[in-house]
C-alpha cells in the first residue's frame, strides 16, 4: 500500500506556523523599536542643537507668575505651581463629577417620564447639549454669560441676600475658617449613617422586620451634625460686597464657575443617555414584578429599577467621570489655574516643553488609572454573577 | 384629545405641578430664543463676516474651487450612497419619500437657505442651484446604476473610483492652488476632521486587530498605545504638539499648525476607534471563524474577509459617534494651536472696530453653535437610520 500523498518528514521553516508567528512578531517589534529609536534620535539631535535641558531640574526654578486667591507667589518653585494645579484639577473634577452624575440621573429619568412635557424638555436638553462642541459651550459660558451678562461688582445680583453674583465671580455662604472641621464632621456623620444603615440592613435580613436604613441613617447624620454644631459651634458667614470685591462666604472664581457649569452641563447630557439606556435595559419583568407587589411609582423606581440600572450604568458612568477629568484641561483655554494651564504657563516662561508636558500627561494618566481601578473593583462587586 | 392631556400631563397632582413648571420653563426658553433670533439679535455681524467664518482668509479668486468641491462632494454622496433596489412592497409613494427626505435633511436645507439669506449675493444662489443640480444628477446616476443592466455590469471598485474622480480632482486642485495655512473658518474644521478620519481609520483597525491578536508582543504594543492615549487629555496632546512636535521629526521638515493638528487628531482618534472596532470584533460569533477555518482559509483571509467586515458593520453607529466627536473637537485646535478655525474667528470678529465692546459674542457664538449642531445632529440621526437599515442586533 502506497500513501496517496507524500508527506514531507518535517515542515520547512518558512511554512511552520510557530516560526512564522515569531518572525512576524519580531518584525513588528523591530518596526516599533525602530520608530521609537528614530523619534528619540531626532529628539536628541534637535535638543542638542537648541541646547534645551531634558531633565526635571526646571521644577526647582522660580515660577515667576502669580495665581489669585492663594499664597503662591513669583518666587515659589515651579513644582509648587504644579501641586496647586493638581489640586485645582482634582477640585473641579470631584465637584463636577458629583453634580454631573446627580443632574444626569435626573435628566435621564425625566427622559422616560410619563409626563409629555417633562419628557420633551429633557429630550431637547440632551439633544442640544450633546451635539455642541464642549469648547463652544465653555466659551459661551465664559465670555457671554459670566463676563458679559453678569453685572459688575457695583451692581451685583444678590438673590435672597445669600449669594453675590457678579463678573468677579460667585460668592456663596460658607463656613469660613472652619471648613476643614466642618468637612471632617460631615464625613464622619456620613460614615456613621452608612454603617448604621448597613447594620439595619443586616438586622432586617435576620429578623424580616423592615430595615428603614435610610431613616435611621438620616437621623444619625442629623444628630451628629447638630451635636457637633452645638458643641464645636462653627460659624458661617454670608458674602457681602466691600470695596470692589466680596468678603465673607466662599468666592468662586469666574473661570472656575464657568468651567464647572460647562463640564456639569456637558457631562450630564451624556450621563443622562447612559442612565436612560440602563433603565430601559432592566428586564421588563422586574418592573412588572414591582407592580404586582403593588409598590408605588417612586418606590418601584428607588427599590427595584434604579439599583439594577445603576449596576448596568456603572462602567459607562465611570468612563464619563474620566472624560470630565480630561475635559477639565480645557480650563487652560479660559485661564482657570488647573494642571494644563500651569504647564502651559511654565512652558511659556521658559521651562522645557517636553518634560513639562510629559509630567502633566503622567499626572492625568495616574489619576485616570487610579479612578479606573476603583471603578473596576466596584464593578466586579456589583456585576451580576451568571453561571 | 382630552384623554391624552389627562394621561400625559395631569395624571396626578404632582404630575400637574411638573407640567406647569416645565411648561413655564419651555415657554420661557422658546420665547427668549425667538426674541433673540427675530428681534434683539443683531445679525449684521454675521452678514459682514460670513466669508471669514466659513473659509477664513482663503483667497477670493480661488473661491470657485471650494464651491466646486462642495458641489462635487454633494454629487458623489448622492450618487454613491444608498439606493438599494427596494422590494416592490416597501416601495413608498413619491409624497412619502419626499416627506422622509425632508425629515432627514430638512435641517441641512434650512441651514443652506439661512446661509444664502445671510450672504445675500447672486453667487450664493448659483451655488445653491449647482448643489441641487448635482444632487438630482447624482440620484439619477444612482438610479441608473440600480436599474440599467449595462451599467450594473461595471465592477463596484471601478464604479466608485469613477464617481470619486470629480471630487478628488477638485479638492487636489484646491490644495495645490492655496496654502493650507491660509485656510480658516469652518473650512479648516471640516478639512482637519476629514483628513484625520481618513488617516486614523487604518491605524485604528490595525490597533484593534493587534489588541485582539494571539501574538503576545503585538498585543502588548497595541494595548499600551491604546491605554496611554486614552488616558491623556486631547487638549494637552494638542498643546504638546504645538510646542514640541518639531523635536521629534527631522529638523528639515517645518511642521505647520494644521499638520500638527492632523497628527494629534489622527493618533488620538485611532486609539478610541481601536476600542470601538475591538468591541465589534468581540461581537462576532466564534462559529464564523470556525467556519472560515473549516473552509481552509488562512488567518489573514479569515480576518479580512469574514470577521473584520462584520465587525465594522456592527459598530457603524459607534464609529460615526466617534467621528462626530472628532468633528466637534476640531474647535480645540484653535485654542491650542492658534489655527483660525471657526470658533476662533467668531471671537475675533467681535473685536473688530465696528463691533467691539457691544456684546456681539452672543450672535457670533450662536452662529457657530448652529453650524456644529446641525452637522452633528444630522450625522447622528443618519447613523441611527443606518443602524436600523443594516439590522444590527437583529440578525
Amino acid at each position: 500500500m502506497s500513501p496517496l500523498v507524500r508527506v514531507p518528514a518535517k515542515t520547512p521553516l518558512w511554512r511552520d506556523v510557530r516560526v512564522l508567528k515569531w518572525v512576524f512578531q519580531l518584525a513588528v517589534l523591530g518596526l516599533f523599536l525602530g520608530i521609537i529609536a528614530w523619534l528619540y534620535n531626532n529628539y536628541q539631535v534637535n535638543i542638542a542643537k537648541s541646547k534645551i535641558p531634558t531633565g526635571l531640574e526646571f521644577l526647582d526654578n522660580p515660577a515667576s507668575f502669580t495665581m489669585p486667591g492663594n499664597d503662591f507667589n513669583q518666587s515659589s518653585p515651579v513644582w509648587s505651581a504644579f501641586v496647586q494645579g493638581f489640586y485645582n484639577t482634582l477640585r473641579i473634577s470631584i465637584v463636577g463629577t458629583i453634580l454631573a452624575i446627580s443632574l444626569g440621573t435626573l435628566v435621564g429619568m425625566a427622559r422616560l417620564s410619563k409626563n409629555f412635557l417633562v419628557r420633551m424638555v429633557a429630550g431637547a436638553y440632551v439633544e442640544v447639549i450633546r451635539n455642541l462642541p464642549l469648547l463652544v459651550l465653555l466659551t459661551f459660558m465664559n465670555l457671554a454669560v459670566v463676563l458679559q451678562t453678569f453685572p459688575r461688582i457695583e451692581d451685583a445680583w444678590k438673590p435672597l441676600d445669600l449669594f453675590v453674583v457678579s463678573n468677579r465671580g460667585i460668592a456663596i455662604p460658607w463656613f469660613e475658617g472652619s471648613g476643614t472641621i466642618l468637612l471632617s464632621v460631615l464625613a464622619g456623620a456620613l460614615l456613621l449613617a452608612v454603617v448604621i444603615a448597613w447594620i439595619r440592613g443586616k438586622y432586617s435580613d435576620r429578623t424580616g422586620k423592615p430595615a428603614r436604613g435610610l431613616l435611621y441613617g438620616a437621623v444619625a447624620f442629623i444628630v451628629v451634625t447638630l451635636g457637633a454644631w452645638l458643641t464645636l459651634g462653627y460659624q458661617w458667614t454670608l458674602p457681602f460686597v466691600e470695596d470692589r470685591g466680596t468678603l465673607g462666604g466662599l468666592r468662586l472664581d469666574p473661570s472656575f464657575f464657568a468651567l464647572l457649569v460647562t463640564l456639569v452641563i456637558y457631562t450630564s447630557s451624556h450621563i443622562a443617555e447612559i442612565v436612560r439606556g440602563s433603565i430601559l435595559a432592566v428586564p421588563k419583568g422586574q418592573g412588572e414584578a414591582a407592580d404586582a407587589l403593588a409598590l408605588s411609582g417612586p418606590k418601584k423606581m428607588r427599590l427595584v429599577i434604579l439599583p439594577q440600572a445603576f449596576r448596568i450604568a456603572l462602567p459607562a458612568i465611570g468612563n464619563q467621570s474620566l472624560n470630565l477629568l480630561k475635559n477639565s484641561s480645557l480650563g487652560a483655554a479660559i485661564s482657570y489655574f488647573e494642571l494644563t494651564q500651569i504647564a502651559q504657563i511654565t512652558v511659556g516662561n521658559g521651562s522645557p516643553a517636553v518634560p513639562a508636558f510629559t509630567l502633566t500627561l503622567l499626572v492625568y494618566l495616574s489619576i485616570s488609572l487610579a479612578t479606573s481601578i476603583v471603578i473596576n473593583v466596584f464593578n466586579r462587586r456589583l456585576a451580576l454573577v451568571e453561571r | 384629545m382630552k384623554l391624552w392631556i389627562r394621561r400625559n400631563l395631569f395624571r396626578t397632582w404632582w404630575d400637574g405641578v411638573l407640567t406647569v413648571v416645565f411648561g413655564a420653563l419651555a415657554a420661557w426658553v422658546i420665547w427668549s430664543l425667538a426674541e433673540f433670533v427675530f428681534v434683539t439679535g443683531r445679525w449684521s455681524i454675521i452678514e459682514v463676516n460670513l466669508k471669514l467664518l466659513l473659509v477664513g482668509q482663503f483667497p477670493e479668486e480661488s473661491l470657485w474651487l471650494i464651491d466646486g468641491s462642495v458641489i462635487a462632494i454633494a454629487f458623489w454622496l448622492a450618487a454613491a450612497l444608498g439606493g438599494k433596489p427596494q422590494a416592490a412592497e416597501d416601495r413608498q409613494s413619491w409624497g412619502a419619500r419626499l416627506g422622509d427626505t425632508l425629515q432627514r435633511f430638512g435641517l441641512l436645507v434650512a441651514l443652506g437657505v439661512l446661509l444664502i439669506v445671510l450672504a445675500g449675493t447672486e453667487a450664493s444662489l448659483g451655488i445653491a442651484a449647482g448643489l441641487v443640480g448635482a444632487i438630482v444628477v447624482g440620484r439619477a446616476v444612482n438610479a441608473a446604476r440600480n436599474r440599467w443592466a449595462p451599467i450594473q455590469r461595471i465592477p463596484a471598485i471601478i464604479w466608485h473610483l469613477a464617481l470619486l474622480i470629480a471630487p478628488v480632482a477638485l479638492i487636489s486642485l484646491t490644495l495645490m492652488q492655496s496654502d493650507v495655512q491660509l485656510w480658516g473658518g469652518f473650512l479648516i474644521n471640516f478639512y482637519i476632521a476629514i483628513i484625520s478620519i481618513v488617516l486614523c481609520f487604518p491605524l485604528g483597525v490595525l490597533l484593534a486587530l493587534g489588541r485582539k491578536s494571539t501574538l503576545p508582543i503585538v498585543r502588548l504594543i497595541s494595548t499600551t498605545y491604546i491605554e496611554l492615549i486614552r488616558g491623556a487629555p486631547l487638549f494637552v496632546l494638542l498643546l504638546l504638539a504645538g510646542v514640541a512636535l518639531e523635536f521629534f521629526i527631522p529638523s528639515e521638515v517645518a511642521p505647520g499648525s494644521v499638520f500638527r493638528a492632523v497628527t494629534v487628531f489622527t493618533l488620538f482618534t485611532a486609539a478610541y476607534l481601536a476600542e470601538i472596532v475591538r468591541g465589534g470584533l468581540q461581537s462576532i460569533p466564534k462559529g464564523q471563524i470556525e467556519a472560515g477555518k473549516a473552509l481552509g482559509l488562512s488567518t489573514v483571509k479569515i480576518t479580512f474577509l469574514i470577521t473584520l467586515p462584520q465587525a465594522l458593520r456592527n459598530v457603524i453607529p459607534a464609529q460615526i459617534g466617534q467621528f462626530i466627536s472628532l468633528f466637534k473637537d476640531t474647535t480645540l485646535a484653535g485654542a491650542a494651536l492658534s489655527i483660525v478655525e471657526v470658533l476662533k474667528v467668531s471671537e475675533a470678529i467681535t473685536k473688530q472696530d465696528d463691533f467691539l465692546g457691544q456684546g456681539y459674542i452672543y450672535e457670533a457664538l450662536a452662529f457657530v453653535s448652529l453650524l456644529f449642531w446641525v452637522g452633528s445632529y444630522v450625522m447622528s440621526r443618519e447613523s441611527q437610520r443606518l443602524e436600523k437599515r443594516l439590522g444590527v442586533g437583529q440578525r
